[in-house]
Formats: structure tokens, sequence, C-alpha cells
């Protein structure tokens, strides 16, 4: 266990270097001086100087990879070019309502997609199924955006249910914090529902064929224990993964609501940077989003020997 | 690309005309013939965009700002004073330009690559890596970030949409050649002393074709709407070039005034990438029934 565990961190850690480089060589090999990408358009020759000093882009390339990475290690992800402020800093204080957003999404769609998945298999080729199948592709195929102002229309403006706009922390209260996350899990937790309920169905269909299914429901289980008990725990390991699978669309889903829904989270801040193409706040989001997919990962992998006791070792 | 007619391990018996056999594919059930007729009326609409728009997509006119919508401007005005018909039709271009490129070249170059690296091995452990590391990244960011360093233009946006993409075409063209050179055919191949670019092309290359068809139309939908997301975000093509995502980002402040400007072009490009996927669907059960239920990566 403890082997296999070690195994599975050590397989991590070539991974997220190749995240680092490949965030490292997309500035130095896109087309032009990165210097004066970085400073934009109206930079003096000095300010250009400058940047080449600090990034150290007159020092040999592998240099400076080595240099970036040893900084990245001590957690220095660099500062703003905007506001010149550390950017570490800048991600920990938009953290909260992208956390927020990002969990209340992935409770909601578990708690909702997986009976949704399980009913549509029990009922397969029912209208309830049919019914699943529909929410799933039209899940899968509605932009996040769309939703979105789909969500605004109708219970924002039509039904003047849940405010439009904005963020409060939960630590100001619930009650005005669920109000104003309400619209914009609804319209995430679309996307994850959809995968979650389909792999759901899948696996659960599958399952249900298995000869032990046959026999608890021959020793006259009821119906409902038989699809607990015994199918849908064979169904875990796919449903994490999916879940797992599922995180980097959270991930770009969180950036489309939280600009359309003006929550000031991580996706805002990015947005905010390309527009103003402040480089070292996009490289940071995207060595840790990529780190935060990669950990999760990590876990699941773990998971699975605890889910299901016939892997080992893999 | 190669055909799977032009096979000779495939070649299909005398059978059904190959136009029966498409129309028993994109007229399968009552849905599928709704996204067949619906995806062809939108590339109907891209391609004869100038003879059916009613108006000028691109002039501003003041005097017609934020109408709603009438006889002469079926879906009303955007704030610039353009017909808002005329722009969500010629918004079908970018969009299936987008689409249609980004699926050919992430097919074409994830299959080159995929198939050296299921059939050298030792090119392949490097390579794996390269491409695990490229998955953790989330697409959105990535495309974002390309755009971002080199500017928005459709090449850009075109090239930052496929990168992200390329790495789930090698892994599925990976794992079809390792299990297809396993077959007695390609050992026999390779005893016979066949080329190594003979047994790819002639051999193992044909197995590929058909996932690929199905990966490509997935590849399509997500383009579209990954287009769409980064003009809504402003970091996409050029705000006055009406895209879908274009214009719903220029109705964002209007929303309130006028809805239509946001929710029309949503629902075109929705009804687009549904009718997408949907053939994709289709495409794929005809293809390889079991293919279906192994799940396709998506």
């Amino acid at each position: 266990m403890l082997r296999y565990i070690a195994q599975r961190i050590l397989a991590a850690i070539p991974v997220m270097g190749f995240v680092a480089l490949f965030v490292f060589l997309l500035l130095r090999l896109s087309p032009g001086d990165p210097a004066a990408i970085i400073a934009g358009d109206a930079a003096t020759p000095e300010q250009l100087e400058a940047i080449r000093e600090r990034l150290g882009l007159n020092e040999p390339i592998y240099t400076q990879f080595f240099d970036w990475v040893s900084r990245l290690l001590q957690g220095d992800f660099g500062t703003s070019i905007l506001s010149g402020t550390p950017v570490i800093d800048m991600i920990m204080g938009r953290l909260e309502p992208t956390v927020s957003l990002a969990l209340t999404t992935i409770v909601l769609a578990i708690l909702i997609a997986v009976p949704l998945g399980v009913i549509a298999a029990w009922k397969h080729g029912t209208l309830i199924d049919r019914l699943v199948m529909a929410i799933s592709v039209l899940g899968f195929s509605v932009p996040v955006f769309v939703i979105a102002y789909v969500m605004i229309q109708v219970f924002a403006m039509n039904l003047k249910w849940l405010p439009v706009q904005g963020f409060k922390s939960i630590f100001d209260g619930v009650g005005p914090f669920a109000e104003r996350i309400a619209l914009p899990t609804l319209t995430l937790t679309l996307l994850y529902i959809a995968l979650i309920a389909r792999i759901t169905r899948t696996s659960m269909l599958e399952v249900m064929g298995e000869d032990y299914v046959r026999t608890a429901r021959a020793k006259g289980l009821r119906e409902g224990r038989v699809l607990m008990r015994h199918a849908l725990r064979n169904c875990a390991v796919p449903i994490v993964t999916v879940i797992g699978i599922g995180f980097a669309l959270i991930i770009s889903g969180v950036v489309v609501t939280e600009s359309v829904f003006n929550l000031p989270g991580i996706g805002r801040l990015t947005v905010d940077a390309v527009l103003a193409r402040d480089y070292p706040v996009i490289q940071a989001v995207i060595l840790l989003a990529s780190l935060v997919y990669v950990v999760i990962n990590l876990l699941i992998d773990i998971a699975y020997v605890l889910l299901d006791p016939r892997i080992r070792y893999a | 690309m190669t055909g799977l007619a032009d096979t000779p391990a495939s070649a299909p018996p005398a059978g059904p005309s190959l136009a029966s056999r498409l129309r028993a594919i994109f007229f399968a059930g009552p849905v599928t013939s709704i996204a067949t007729v619906m995806l062809f009326l939108i590339v109907a609409m891209a391609i004869f965009a100038p003879l059916i728009a009613p108006h000028d997509p691109i002039r501003l006119s003041p005097a017609t700002r934020l109408k709603p919508p009438s006889a002469e401007f079926l879906l009303g005005t955007d704030a610039y004073g353009r017909d808002l018909l005329s722009r969500v039709i010629y918004g079908a271009r970018i969009s299936l330009i987008v689409g249609v490129g980004a699926a050919v070249f992430a097919t074409f170059i994830g299959l080159v690559i995929g198939l050296a690296a299921g059939f050298f091995r030792r090119f392949d452990a490097i390579l794996m890596r390269i491409v695990d590391g490229l998955m953790a990244i989330p697409s959105i960011l990535l495309a974002i970030a390309i755009v971002a360093l080199s500017g928005a233009s459709l090449w850009t946006v075109l090239v930052a949409i496929t990168i992200p993409e390329v790495p789930r075409v090698v892994r599925l063209v990976r794992s079809v050649v390792l299990s297809a050179r396993e077959e007695p055919y390609v050992e026999a191949a390779i005893s016979l002393g066949s080329s190594t670019p003979r047994i790819l092309v002639r051999h193992l290359l044909p197995n590929t074709v058909p996932p690929l068809i199905v990966q490509g139309t997935y590849i399509c939908a997500s383009a579209i709407l990954v287009e769409a997301i980064l003009s809504f975000l402003g970091a996409g093509i050029n705000p006055e070039t009406p895209t879908w995502g274009n214009i719903m980002a220029e109705g964002r402040v209007y929303f309130p005034i006028n809805p239509g400007i946001i929710l029309w072009p949503g629902l075109v490009l929705s009804v687009a990438i549904l009718s997408i996927n949907l053939l994709g669907d289709a495409v794929r059960d005809a293809l390889d029934p079991r293919m279906a239920k192994r799940g396709i990566d998506r």
C-alpha cells in the first residue's frame, strides 16, 4: 500500500516537470521578444532591459529554466507586471470564491447525478432513462455561458428570486452566501451532472448483467438493496475516475462562470490578466491549476485501492 | 487520409451502396435525422451568408441602435445598429472554419505522433510523459495563454485550440496501434520482411480510421465551443468580426435591454454543438457498436 502510494507520487513528479517546462517554453518560443510581450506596447528600451535582467533573459536558456523552477519550488511565482504585487498573494486573495464555487458544484452534481444514473440504468429503456440521457447530451452541448444567461433571465430577471451578480463570503453568513452562489453553481453543475450521470448509468448497466446481481435478486433481497449494495458499489471506480477527469472541466467552467456572474475569483483574475497581457499571472494560474489537477488524480489513484481491493500495486 | 475502402483488409463485400450506407448512419432515427438537417442548415448558412443575410453584418448604423425585433430586423439590432440576424448568420463561418480546421489538424498531427509512439517503443516512454504533462493543463487555460502570447487572429486561435486536443488523439491512436501490432497479420507482415513504413501505413493506419472519425467529430464540437468561449472572454478573434462568442460578449452590457443579443447566438451555437455531438454518436454506433460500450474519451 505505502509502496503503491509512493510510486504514484513519484510518477506525478515528472508530469508536473513537463507542465513547468511547457509553460516556460510557451513564453520563450512564442514569436517575438518575451520581454516585449511582457512589457506591452508602450515600453521604453530601458524598461525592456530591466525586464530582461529580472527574468534572466540574458542567461543561457537552461540556466533560466532551472532558476525559475527553483524559485517556483520556494513559492516565488514572480510579480504581476500590472500591479507589481507578488502573484502568489493575488491568487491567495482570489481563492475563496473559486473554491466555494468548485466545491458546491461538485457536491451538488454528485448528489443529483449518481441517483439519476442509477435510476436510468434501473429503468433502462424507459422514458425516464431517455430523459436522463437527453439531459446528459444537453449538458455536454450547451455552453456554460449560454446556460448562465438563461439562468439569469429566468431566476433573476423574470422570477426575481436571486441576485444577478456578486459574491459574499460564507463567513459573512450562510444566507447571503447561498443566495449569491446558487446561480453560478446551478449553471456550472449541469455539465458535471451530465458527465457523472452518463458514466453511472453505463457502468450500472454493465454491472447489473453480472452473476452476483442475479444471485442477490434470487436471494430475494429488496431491489433497493441490490442496487445500492451490490450494483452501485461496484461502479465506484469508474464514477470516481470521471469525477477526477471532470475536474479539468470544472476549472475551465469556473473561468467562464466567474466572468458572467462577476465573482472575484481566480477565473476573473485570469481573464483580467489575459486582457492586460499580465503573463506572470497567467503562468502561475496555469501551473497551479495543473498542480491541483495532478494532485486530485493522484488522490483518485490512491482511492482506487481503497475502493477496490483487487487493485494492488499496479 | 486513406479512406476505409482503399484498404484491402477492410474492403467491404459487394453490398449496399455508399449512399445508402451513409443514409443509414445520418438518418438512423428521428433525433439523428434532426441533427443532420440542423447541421446541414448551419453549413448552408455559413456558405451562402452573403446571399441570405438581409443586412451588412459589420457596417455601423447609429440610427438603428438597439432596436427591438421588427419586420426589417427580425431579431432586432445590437448596440452599433447592426442587424443581429445577419451577424448570427455570418458568425457560422468562423465557428465552422475553426471546428473543422481544429479537427483536421489535431487528428492529423495526433495520428502521426501516435503511430510513431505505438510502434517505436523507445520514443514512446518519453512521449507519453509529455502527453501526460500537456493533458494536465486545462485546455481553456492553455488556449488562453497561447492567444495572449501570440496575439489574437483566426490563425493563432486555431493553433491555440488545436494544441490541447492533440495529446488526446495521440493516446487514442497509440492504444489502437498497441493492440493491433499484436495481431497475427502484423506479425506475418514483419516476418515477411515488410518495411516499417509499409506496416505502419498498410496494416496499422486503417485500424485507427474508425475511432479517429468519431474522435474528429467530438474535437470539432469542442473546438467550436472553445472558440466561442475565447471570443466571449475577449481573448478571441478581433471583436469586429462577427463570431457567435463576440456577438454574445457585446451583448453582455445590454442583456437587460435586449436579451436576444446573447440568447440567439447562444441558441444557434448550442444547436450546432449538439448536432455535431449527436452525429458523432451516430457515426460511432454505425462504425463499431462495441465502441459505444467502451466509451471513447470525449
